[in-house]
């Protein structure tokens, strides 16, 4: 029967081994109480990761003590609202605007890419940097690849650019990078974190190193770790002994995708088209150099130079009434939890979004309204 | 998780998917002002797959649909396989298994084909045939060109049974048995509407399902205390339904869910959970757990039932809620709102 055949199949998945997750699980418990105080709490900075701990119901198995906050690490939902209205005023003025999936949804000051579409713009939904090559080959058109991500996505947006690019298409780079917002997170006066699990699909790109000068700047240990639930588990159980240990160190639990020195070839295209500069993540304030902005030999295929992009009146505008309440800058410096914000589940649903953590895929506080936050599941043994 | 209750000024695509929305526009709109229940009897407030109206000392059970599935034809059925299924299975887990009559009521946009028509009717009978049901009367609607899209099927059914088998009937203890694999309907429609070029052989499961139902009945008796069809809004509606209804917590056991490879390699492809996936020859049943492993045995010996098992069981706990136990963890079962959307990034 199908059911035996997934049984096998899992239990052939080693990462994935319920028997080695029980394991970890006790361990990370064994960890937690060595610590002697409660609560610690570490945070882990990608979305990846809070969907394979959710999906997987990890929440319900981490120890008591311990409080493992997701932090800025969605990168539609960290996507400024000054951004997204960039895209809307050129959407506005008839360009073809191609952008990732979950980007379409989020809302600007007054309007979303998928408000703008009601109105009559073209917008496309594309799943790579080559179908926004693609999509400008197809019309004679201008069209603006509005480009979001973190690291992994930048490379592959830095690719196709030095590949060269149709006449007809620009880039409107909102790609931002991690290591510097790592930095506001432990400044941050009211910050609880002790430490960090780095995402294994940026490290892959940047290498472990690159996290070495934070480890010796804060005293606070980094955990790189992948993306199945063992990985995860694995990871949390290092961080807490890290913690415990006091011995703040860069350790790489995802050797199988990622070396010290990271991806050359991937980092040198990296930074041939981008250079790193301050600017605004949403909900989190300025973040020195977590920007991406294309380097000046690329201004010809940069939007905001090619085309007339005016938002000085946007930025001071008032954001409606409901998206004053949102918390969502809050839940991503890992103060707060998405069941914290009044709006959650009432006036602010993955249906009709007021926050961007409700509208990405990655968002916490969609993931939580969908496999919901709540640790505490058992008393029925 | 949304506000109980509440429905948009303009009815959304959400409204007809059979999730929580649905339920809301049907409790708001719907029931407002429509009386009392029949007396004795299973009417519309009690939202369960069809009504019971007590006929001396037996009861009629009734039931109505309508199919509005695009594309009209596909893998492993059409639009007329699946209305006869949907009625007849609606009648079955209400635990009236054998039905009396249907009733087909078309309604056609003009310049439909004929030979389609054709082919629609032949399954309708072939189903019925399976179903040991037969259409007594029906009516025909043709509309102007682009007035509808294509075509449009009721089909209600009645029939008669000693006992009415609710939705709401489970105890904290006892088990729930889903009787095969899940979303292989709901895959096969959403491959076959977007074109996804999927690898494996994504096909549906309709069938009626009244035979299967019958023997695990047989089996079971008066452990049998509540039985519910997965379709829209997939097991997971299913299932928060029962346990609202019946005041119980739900914990299912996702490793116990049978999946076929072809539905999990897609669905994992769209980001789509495969119990939130439309079924359409399928049952959940909720057993007395002294029952349950006679019960089963009944259904894996019909040929619609080999891949049964019991996935879940009620606890006092958590009343109305439905928890998923991965394996390696525990969470919410989410409860499916609108139009299912693979995910896009």
């Amino acid at each position: 029967m199908p059911g035996t055949d997934r049984d096998q199949a899992l239990s052939e998945l080693k990462f994935r081994d319920p028997v080695r997750a029980r394991a970890l699980v006790e361990a990370l418990g064994r960890r937690t109480a060595e610590l002697g105080r409660a609560p610690v709490s570490v945070m882990h900075v990608c979305g990846s990761h809070e969907q394979a701990i959710a999906k997987f119901g990890l929440r319900s198995t981490f120890p008591r003590g311990l409080n493992v906050i997701m932090g800025p690490g969605c990168p539609v939902c960290i996507t400024d609202t000054p951004e997204v209205d960039e895209g809307v005023v050129l959407a506005r003025q008839g360009v073809h605007i191609a952008t990732y999936g979950d980007m379409v949804r989020v809302p600007g000051t007054s309007l979303s890419l998928a408000d703008a579409q009601a109105e009559g713009a073209k917008i496309h939904v594309i799943y790579s940097a080559g179908q926004a090559v693609e999509l400008a080959r197809s019309t004679s058109d201008q069209v603006v690849f509005f480009a979001t991500g973190f690291e992994t996505t930048a490379v592959a947006t830095a690719a196709v650019v030095l590949g060269g690019l149709p006449p007809n298409l620009s880039i409107l780079s909102a790609h931002k990078y991690i290591p510097p917002v790592m930095e506001i997170v432990a400044e941050m006066p009211e910050t609880k974190v002790e430490g960090f699990l780095a995402a294994g699909h940026a490290a892959t790109i940047t290498g472990s190193a690159v996290f070495e000068p934070f480890v010796a700047r804060h005293g606070l240990p980094v955990v790189i770790a992948g993306f199945e639930p063992l990985d995860i588990l694995a990871g949390l159980v290092k961080l807490v002994e890290l913690i415990r240990d006091r011995t703040p160190q860069v350790v790489n639990m995802f050797p199988r995708c990622v070396t010290r020195e990271g991806n050359l070839r991937a980092q040198e295209q990296l930074w041939k088209v981008f250079r790193s500069t301050g600017g605004r993540w949403r909900g989190i304030a300025h973040v020195p150099n977590g920007n991406l902005r294309l380097r000046d030999e690329f201004a010809s295929i940069d939007a905001r130079r090619r085309f007339t992009i005016d938002l000085a009146s946007l930025w001071d505008c008032a954001p409606p009434a409901l998206a004053q309440s949102c918390i969502c800058g809050n839940i991503m410096a890992g103060l707060s939890s998405p069941t914290d914000c009044k709006l959650f589940g009432q006036e602010c649903t993955p249906e009709k979004p007021v926050g961007a953590c409700m509208v990405s895929s990655e968002g916490a506080c969609k993931i939580w309204h969908q496999y919901g936050g709540h640790p505490d599941l058992g008393g029925d043994a | 998780m949304i506000r109980r209750g509440f429905v948009d000024d303009k009815i959304g695509l959400k409204y007809g998917a059979g999730g929580r929305a649905m339920r809301a526009l049907i409790e708001r709109v719907c029931l407002a002002g429509i009386g009392p229940a029949p007396v004795d009897g299973i009417g519309l407030a009690a939202m369960d797959d069809g009504a019971a109206l007590r006929i001396g000392d037996r009861w009629l059970v009734i039931t109505t649909d309508s199919h509005v599935v695009h594309p009209i034809v596909f893998p492993g059925g059409d639009i007329g396989r699946l209305a006869v299924s949907g009625t007849v299975n609606d009648l079955a887990v209400m635990g009236a298994t054998e039905p009396l009559a249907l009733t087909c009521a078309i309604i056609m946009e003009e310049g439909f084909a004929r030979t389609d028509l054709e082919r629609i009717y032949a399954s309708i009978h072939e189903a019925c045939h399976e179903a040991g049901a037969t259409i007594v009367t029906g009516d025909t609607k043709v509309m102007g060109r682009g007035e509808i899209d294509g075509l449009v099927l009721n089909t209600a059914g009645v029939a008669l049974c000693d006992r009415v088998v609710p939705d709401s009937g489970l105890k904290p203890g006892d088990l729930l048995i889903l009787t095969g694999t899940v979303g292989d309907h709901g895959m096969a429609i959403m491959a076959a509407r977007h074109k996804l070029a999927l690898e494996g052989d994504l096909r549906s499961d309709v069938a009626p399902i009244n035979g299967l139902v019958r023997a695990a009945l047989e089996a079971g008796g008066l452990d049998v205390v509540a039985m519910k069809d997965p379709t829209r809004g997939g097991v997971s509606s299913a299932l928060h339904e029962m346990a609202e209804k019946s005041g119980v917590g739900i914990i299912v056991e996702e490793m116990k869910v049978p999946v076929r490879n072809q539905v999990r390699a897609a669905c994992d492809l769209l980001g789509i959970d495969p119990l939130v996936v439309a079924n359409e020859g399928k049952a959940l049943i909720g057993v007395r757990a002294s029952a349950a492993e006679d019960v089963l045995a009944a259904i894996r010996r019909h040929p619609l039932g080999s891949d049964a098992a019991i996935v879940g069981r009620c606890i006092e706990q958590h009343v109305g809620a439905v928890i998923l136990d991965t394996g390696l963890g525990r969470r919410m079962l989410a409860e499916p709102e609108g139009e299912l959307l693979p995910r896009i990034c």
